[in-house]
Parts: structure tokens; C-alpha cells; sequence
């Protein structure tokens, strides 16, 4: 589904130039789950962003179901982004003021999806994750436990085929992390495609496979898993 | 994002925060408020000009006096040359001798005149003095007389105009007499006989008798009584009853009918001839004309302020966007890696900055159309009132959708800049954005 050949990343120029990606292969089948794992600053969230199309790479070839990323067409990318993949973003980005269901149904707003089904898809996506009751309410208001669970929402309320999700669990304690980490393997059962980028050993291990960064190259490790994974 | 969404949500944007989009609109309420009434300003006085114009009718009568060409040549190359045949105005004054160099019309120019083609006939404004009117025993009053009312056709109360060719003495009575003279209204008075009362060059009064055929409205052509040709010779007549013989008498002007069919052309080859004899013709549109260009001139400066002030509310714009733009990275970043297009998030900023400058514009114009109602409404019962039918501003469809246009043009062209700067972000630039 989505395949990565050798692709670097740098930031700024001359002296201050930051090589973040050195050149990085992977591939991510479609219904995997795939574990990105590193260091902070290893350049996980930058190699996320690359495999999402957000950003692209300096060199190395992104193929996205085949084809060369680089030669898609703006619209083609913007279609990509919208309907294909879904984002959880580590610091969330909801509009504060924005009511919960306004929130969520942002990405079908986008694509132009009418009132009435935009309404009625965002209230299923919230009841999937049991936010029903909150639909009204300011994003601003919720606790940090629920505005993660509307940021899941929001990423699955277009059925998107991948959902790439940046520290999901980074700043949940123990308890509400395991419920959105839950959540996350439920829709993986699902058949949609899981990219987390995690430092957390325990996430990484209920995944499928997992992609250790350092200092932006690929550290090749056993793959880990956890008796309790499901 | 569909269209309706779009302008939703930029209107849902503009109101998010208040402060900023309230003072911007102040801003643009300012410019638009102003335009508004400049341009009602200039469409109630031009539309009362032409009323007056239409109801003046008189496209076939020609003012005409010597013209002014010494007046500059004067001033160029020093006096002129003594010219003993020349007449002039203030002879008749102690010490004023030739220095008062109006030039005037003596009845040898009144023959040259009548002998130009197209001229059917002239004749010369001579000025009379009635001391009084009166009707029916109801007390004598002043009577002051409209000189140019052989030109004019008034905007008529009641009865009909005065008559070049009538054998009967005709006046036309201003609205504003009637009360004092005892008429109980306009159509009571046509028909009515009054007496006029004039002295003679010896001081002797004599009455003149004469007719109503009509009672004018007041308008900007004098406010005076209008008198009949027959009525102001036979006034002329008693004025000039023990004058002593004089070298001819003298005109400040004299006025002259055309055929009434007569085209432009046709007019501006008389005026032509008038010229070349030394002689000025202006047909009554001509002498408006001036009063219209000076408004229309002031109107413009007025114009030109508002504009100015719409010009800051555009800079206004551009930075309240801009606010707009940078607070709102993190959003426009999030909504590009969610697949917005550039266009639409162009779109969405420039919306945003038509609706604020529709907001402005719309405002300023119902509430300069409120505003300017009232006290042009004031204005024509106390201190214009004077002039009949002058609204001194009158709001127009077109002119307000015009300027509710342009102004949202203007926010458009404003919003370009921020707009362009939204579109451009990369979405993950903008998602690291703090
Ligand atoms: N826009 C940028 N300009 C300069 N340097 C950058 C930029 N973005 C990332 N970097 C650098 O690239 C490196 C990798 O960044 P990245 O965000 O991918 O790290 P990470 O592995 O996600 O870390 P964390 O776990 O803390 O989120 C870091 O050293 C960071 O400083
Ligand atoms: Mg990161």
C-alpha cells in the first residue's frame, strides 16, 4: 500500500542543516499495523508525515499504491489526504471553539459531503467512541482523554484506508491510553491500516511489526510482541 | 467543501472574533456611509436642476449680452482706447464715469441682434420698480419683480404661464403672497385682478392694473412676481413718464426667442454669429450648466474624501486578515493535510473579506439612507423650503448597489494578499506552527 525506498529529509541549509531521515526503506501493507518507535528527535513524526504525504521527501521514491508520489497531482493528493488516510494528531488541533460534532465532521466538510449526512455520519463516528453526549459541547471543554477520542473520531469518520496516528497515547495516563489504544486495534480488526508513531514500548508491541529509528536510519531489531496482545 | 460551505464557514470566521472584524467594519462603515450621501447629495440636487430645467422648458430663448472680451485684454495690455460711442453702466453715476466697464446693450445692438438668423425676436431686460401690489382693499404690500421671468417658464401652482403675444397686462403671483394679499388659495387667485402701484421719474405714483394667470412655485430662478411683456411696457412706460430726453437708452441685457425646435447645432451656429458680432448668447441650460459643474465639482471632492477613507478601511482589511491569517496556521494547516484544496482555503479568506466588506458597506448605506432621509426631509421644511421640491439628498437603487459593489470589491482586492498567504502554507509547516 504504501512503500518507501531510501528516502531522506533535511532541514535548514549550510551550518545549520539537520539531516532528520538518512535514508529510511519501508514498506506497510494494507491491514497491518505498523509501529514506528525512536527516540525523541529520531525522526519518527517526520517520517509519518512523508508516508502521509504531508511533506516530501529531499530524495528516494514514495510509492503510493504503486505510483511515484512525486508525479501525483495536487488534486490527486488533496483526494489522497481527504478520503484514504485519517490523522490523529499528537497535540490534537481541534478549533477550541468549535462544537465537538463541528470538529469531527471537518474532514467530510472538506470533501463536500451535504448537512444532513455530515450530521448523521459524525454522531455514528461519536458513538463509536461512546462522545455521543458531547456532541454539542465546545471541544475546549472536554478533558484530555475525550478531546483524544474526538481527534480518533475525526480521523475515522471519512473511512479512510490508513489512519496514522502520532503519539495517541503520549500525554493519557495509563488507563484512558489503553482504551484509545483499544479503540485503535478494534478499527485495525476492521481492515483499516494502522501507521502509530509511539515511544511507548507497550503500544509499539500490540502492533504487527515495528520500525525502530535512530538518529534517523533504521535500527534492525527482533520483532517484539506481548503475550497479552490481542 | 461546497460553495455554501464555504461562505458559511467564512462568515462563521469573520464573527469569531468580534472586536477585530467590528472595528474593521467601523472602518469601512465610515467610507461607505460618506459615499452614500455624497452621491445622494449629487443625485438630489441634479435631479431637482433638471426638474427645474424641464419645468424652465425654455431651450428657444437666448440671454444675451456684450461680451466680456475687453475685460481680459484690460487686464493684459493695460486700458483700452477711449471709445466715446461705447456704452457702458455708471454713466449715470456721480464719479463713476467709464470706470465701471460693464459693457451694455443700447437699442443700435438691440437692432443688430434682431437682425442675426434664427433670432425670431429680442427683447431688452429693462428693470422696473413697482413700489406695491394690492387686491381687493386688502392692503398694499412690496412687490418685488423676477427680472428674468420672460426667459423662465415656473413650475406652476396653479393657472397658466405668462404669454409673449397676450394683450391683457399678466403677472404670475410667487405662492408666498397669496396669504398676505387675502387669496384663500392658488386657484382662487387665477383670473383676479391686482393693483399695482408705481411712481414716475418725478416720484408721482400712478396704478397699473393687470391680471393673475398663474401662481408659481419658489424656485432657484428668482422669487419674485413674473410680469407679462405688455404689463412690464406699460410699467416701463410710467417709470420713464417726466424722464428728461438722454443720449438712448441702455441694456444690461436683452433676451431673444429661437425657434423652439431648434437643434444643438442650429443653436451653437447662432451663439457663433452672436460671437462674431461681439455679443454673448447662453440658452438657460448654458447658465445652469455652470451652477451644475460647480456642484458636480464639489460633489467630486466630497467623493474623493470617501474614497479615501475607503482606501484606509482596505489596509484595515488586509490587516485584520492577516491577524486572521496567522492565528488561524494551525487550522489552515490542519485542513490542508485533511485534502483542502489552496483554492478553496483562498477562497474561504477572500469570502471572509467580502462579507466583512459587505457588512461595512451595507451598514454605512442603510444607515446614510436613514440618516441622510431625516434630515433631508428636515432640511426641505425649514432651511430649503424656500426651494420648492429640492430633497437635498435623494437615494437612488443603483448609485447604493454600486457602492455596496465597489466596496466589496475593494475588501476583495484586500483580502488577496492574506488570502494568498493562507493558501500557500504547507500543511506541516503550518501544524508546527506555535
Ligand atoms: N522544520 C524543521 N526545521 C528544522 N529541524 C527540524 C524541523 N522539523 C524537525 N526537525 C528536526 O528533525 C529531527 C526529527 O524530528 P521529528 O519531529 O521527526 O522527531 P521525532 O522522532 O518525532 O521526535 P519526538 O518523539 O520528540 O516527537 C529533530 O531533531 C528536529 O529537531
Ligand atoms: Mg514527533
Amino acid at each position: 500500500m504504501l512503500q518507501a525506498q531510501d528516502i531522506r529529509k533535511s532541514y535548514g541549509r549550510g551550518a545549520a542543516r539537520f539531516d532528520a531521515l538518512k535514508g529510511v526503506s519501508l514498506t506497510v501493507h494494507a491491514g497491518e499495523s505498523v509501529a514506528i518507535v525512536g527516540k525523541s528527535g529520531s525522526g519518527k513524526s517526520t517520517l509519518m508525515h512523508l508516508l502521509a504525504l504531508l511533506d516530501s521527501p529531499d530524495e528516494g521514491v514514495l510509492l503510493v499504491e504503486g505510483s511515484n508520489a512525486a508525479d501525483l497531482k495536487p488534486k490527486e493528493i488533496n483526494r489522497l489526504r481527504n478520503e484514504d488516510f485519517g490523522f490523529v494528531f499528537q497535540q490534537f488541533f481541534l478549533t477550541p471553539n468549535a462544537s465537538v460534532l463541528d470538529n469531527v465532521v471537518l474532514p467530510l466538510k472538506i470533501a463536500g459531503v451535504p448537512p444532513r449526512e455530515r450530521r448523521e455520519r459524525g454522531m455514528a463516528a461519536l458513538a463509536q467512541l461512546e462522545l455521543a453526549d458531547k456532541a454539542k459541547s465546545k471541544a475546549v471543554n472536554l478533558s484530555g482523554g475525550q478531546k483524544q477520542r474526538v481527534v480518533i473520531a475525526r480521523a475515522l469518520v471519512g473511512s479512510p484506508k490508513v489512519i496514522f496516528a502520532d503519539e495517541p497515547t503520549g500525554n493519557l495516563d495509563t488507563v484512558t491510553g489503553g482504551l484509545v489504544e483499544d479503540i485503535l486495534f478494534d478499527l485495525n480488526k476492521r481492515g483499516i491500516t494502522l501507521v502509530i508513531v509511539t515511544h511507548d514500548v507497550e503500544l509499539a508491541a500490540r502492533c504487527d511489526r515495528q520500525i525502530f529509528l535512530r538518529d534517523g536510519l533504521e535500527e534492525h531489531r527482533p520483532t517484539i510482541t506481548t503475550g497479552s496482545a490481542s | 467543501m461546497n460553495f455554501v460551505d464555504v461562505l458559511r464557514t467564512a462568515v462563521a470566521n469573520s464573527f469569531r472574533s468580534k472586536l477585530r472584524t467590528t472595528l474593521t467594519v467601523v472602518a469601512i462603515f465610515i467610507g461607505a456611509f460618506t459615499l452614500t450621501i455624497t452621491s445622494a447629495i449629487g443625485t438630489g440636487i441634479s435631479s431637482y436642476i433638471d426638474t427645474q430645467i424641464a419645468s424652465i422648458g425654455a431651450s428657444d430663448v437666448l440671454q444675451i449680452s456684450k461680451a466680456p472680451e475687453d475685460q481680459g485684454a484690460a487686464a493684459d495690455n493695460g486700458p483700452a482706447e477711449y471709445d466715446p460711442n461705447a456704452a457702458t453702466s455708471g454713466g449715470g453715476f456721480p464719479g463713476g464715469g467709464a470706470g465701471l466697464s460693464f459693457a451694455m446693450l443700447t437699442d443700435k445692438d438691440v437692432d443688430t441682434i434682431a437682425g442675426t438668423a434664427g433670432i425670431l425676436d429680442v427683447n431688452p431686460v429693462v428693470s422696473v420698480s413697482p413700489s406695491y401690489i394690492e387686491y381687493g382693499g386688502n392692503g398694499k404690500y412690496e412687490l418685488s419683480v423676477n427680472a428674468t421671468s420672460a426667459v423662465t417658464k415656473p413650475d406652476l401652482a396653479a393657472g397658466v404661464q405668462l404669454s409673449s403675444d397676450a394683450d391683457t397686462n399678466q403677472i404670475l403671483l410667487p405662492t408666498s403672497y397669496l396669504e398676505n394679499l387675502g387669496f384663500g388659495d392658488a386657484e382662487s387667485a387665477v383670473g383676479e385682478t391686482v393693483t399695482i402701484g408705481i411712481p414716475d421719474y418725478q416720484a408721482k405714483m400712478h396704478e397699473v392694473e393687470a391680471t393673475v394667470v398663474g401662481v408659481q412655485n419658489e424656485s432657484l430662478f428668482g422669487s419674485g412676481a413674473g410680469l407679462g411683456q405688455r404689463l412690464t411696457d406699460a410699467l416701463v412706460a410710467v417709470q420713464d413718464t417726466g424722464k428728461p430726453a438722454g443720449p438712448g437708452r441702455t441694456y444690461f441685457a436683452a433676451t431673444a426667442h429661437i425657434d423652439s425646435n431648434a437643434s444643438q447645432e442650429q443653436i451653437d451656429a447662432i451663439k457663433a454669429d452672436l460671437a462674431a458680432d461681439g455679443y454673448r448668447g447662453q440658452t438657460v441650460s448654458d447658465q445652469i450648466g455652470t451652477i451644475e459643474t460647480v456642484i458636480s465639482g464639489i460633489v467630486g471632492v466630497l467623493n474623493a474624501f470617501a474614497v479615501i477613507a475607503l482606501i484606509a478601511a482596505g489596509f484595515g482589511i488586509i490587516n485584520t486578515l492577516l491577524m486572521s491569517v496567522q492565528e488561524r496556521t494551525r487550522e489552515i494547516g490542519l485542513m490542508k493535510a485533511m485534502g483542502m484544496s489552496g483554492g478553496k482555503i483562498y477562497a474561504l479568506f477572500s469570502a471572509e473579506a467580502v462579507f466583512i466588506g459587505f457588512l461595512g458597506s451595507a451598514i454605512g448605506a442603510l444607515v446614510a439612507i436613514g440618516v441622510g432621509s431625516l434630515i433631508s426631509g428636515a432640511l426641505a421644511s425649514t432651511l430649503l423650503a424656500d426651494l420648492e421640491g429640492l430633497q437635498i439628498m435623494q437615494f437612488a437603487p443603483g448609485p447604493v448597489a454600486l457602492i455596496i459593489g465597489v466596496v466589496m470589491l475593494i475588501a476583495f482586492l484586500a483580502g488577496t494578499l492574506p488570502a494568498r498567504r493562507a493558501a500557500r502554507q504547507n500543511p506541516i509547516d503550518a501544524l508546527r506552527y506555535e
